[in-house]
């Protein structure tokens, strides 16, 4: 039964678009690697509009006052056992906005994020590279 | 053992687990071909299995302040709706003397169901988006359902005044399919867009619409509730085609049908993917003056034996 759980999550995870006030470059390289290039629905990867059907939610962008209660209610209302993914520089630390007075600090201190992707923003081939070490890590 | 007779027919053959299995792979079917309209691959064979396990696997959620009867009830009604419709259109496809009189009305109030499990339960969820689509689903409802009864209507005419679904083909075997005449060509045209319109593609997917109310209905679903909805979903796209068959096109009793069938589904495919969505008073309009005109059309050439 285990596996079978495994191997559904493997093949099908849905991700939620979780723009928690980013620049919009990474934003629109997550939009690159659904279209007919990438085509991530090989994968069985879907976009969804709802936190409710989602296993997986992309994060973009450096976390602030405003955006980190967002991003907690987004967290709280999926599902479980979901995948956090931070797309970008900016997930990893707080990149070029250390010492602004809005910023609230790296993602890991709130919610706990299975894979990092590091660039600014990462190119297309990278995103679909994190995801498929996030699913290994399963 | 008639009894086990009727829970295995009910239960796995041509009822819950058959249609279900032959539904989820019609799905994958239609998401391959749309894939290669977009010059894209498309997702493996088991794509559809594994989505639905996994929604079988995963957390249900039960959002704060709904109505949790009505929230789970919702998903049920459609499910349970479309295996007796499956049951009813193999049983009396390959034994007509099962048919009883009046199983056409029971059949449409079969299909009627699914819509009405989707209003519930958008209805029930607490959440305005959930109730957009819910409103627009009601409105799509009666939409398409006016002339879809209309060609049922014509095709009982034709039939001989029979409500009896297997006396129905069995007067198509006799006499040839219905289709090939003016009013069936028009009653084949009017089911296709109304089997589109239950379904919720593309002309047609006011409902859902991704970009304005994100999922609508289904919204607040998620794990078993939302795999029955897709489950139900990929039931329908594998019963409607078959129900325009054995309604106009001679019956499931022949390896033709087989062909028919691929044919109706690549056709929904092709119309799905070549079209931008409606409003949902242009759909109204559509249904009740386009098509509803046409479908009447098709009645009173019906009468002339057309």
């Amino acid at each position: 039964m285990a596996n079978a759980k495994l191997w559904g999550l493997k093949k099908s995870p849905w991700v939620f678009h979780v723009a928690a006030a980013s620049c919009n470059n990474c934003d629109i390289e997550i939009l690159d690697i659904l279209t007919p290039r990438w085509d991530v629905e090989r994968f069985g990867i879907v976009l969804v509009g709802s936190p409710r059907h989602a296993d997986a939610l992309l994060v973009t962008g450096v976390l602030n006052r405003k955006s980190l209660p967002r991003v907690l209610q987004v967290y709280e209302q999926t599902p479980k056992p979901c995948l956090v993914i931070g797309v970008g520089t900016c997930t990893c630390h707080t990149h070029i906005f250390e010492p602004s007075y809005n910023v609230v600090g790296p993602y890991d201190k709130y919610i706990p994020v299975d894979v990092y992707i590091p660039g600014c923003p990462p190119k297309p081939e990278a995103i679909i590279m994190g995801v498929v070490k996030a699913l290994k890590r399963l | 053992m008639n009894i086990v007779n009727i829970l295995i027919s009910y239960i796995v053959f041509p009822g819950f687990l058959f249609a279900a299995v032959i539904g989820l792979f019609i799905t994958w079917i239609d998401r391959k071909v749309t894939a290669r309209v977009q010059m894209r691959v498309g997702p493996p064979w088991y794509q559809p299995y594994a989505d639905f396990l996994k929604l079988l696997l995963k957390e249900t959620i039960i959002p704060e302040g709904a109505s949790k009867t009505f929230f789970l009830l919702g998903p049920m009604i459609g499910l349970v709706a479309m295996s007796i419709f499956s049951v009813m259109l193999f049983s009396m496809n390959f034994n007509p003397e099962s048919s009883f009189v009046g199983d056409v009305i029971v059949m449409i109030y079969l299909l009627a169901l699914p819509p009405i499990g989707i209003i519930i339960g958008g209805s029930a969820s607490k959440n305005p988006l959930a109730s957009v689509g819910a409103s627009r689903e009601m409105t799509q409802f009666f939409a398409y359902e006016l002339p879809f009864y209309i060609v049922l209507a014509t095709i009982i005419l034709k039939a001989g005044g029979t409500i009896r679904f297997g006396e129905i083909i069995r007067v198509q075997q006799a006499q040839g399919p219905f289709l090939y005449s003016l009013s069936g060509v028009i009653g084949a045209i009017v089911i296709l867009l109304s089997t589109q319109a239950k379904l919720s593609f593309v002309p047609f997917d006011i409902p859902e619409a991704e970009q304005e109310v994100m999922a609508g209905p289904y919204i607040e679903y998620s794990g078993v509730a939302l795999a029955m909805y897709k489950l139900t979903r990929a039931m329908m796209y594998f019963l409607m085609p078959l129900f325009l068959i054995s309604l106009l096109w001679g019956g499931l009793t022949n390896w033709w049908a087989i062909l028919k069938f691929l044919l109706i589904i690549v056709l929904i495919v092709l119309i799905k993917n070549t079209n931008p969505r409606l409003r949902i008073d242009q759909a109204l309009k559509f249904f009740w003056v386009g098509i509803g005109t046409l479908s009447i059309i098709g009645l009173i050439l019906a009468f002339y034996n057309l």
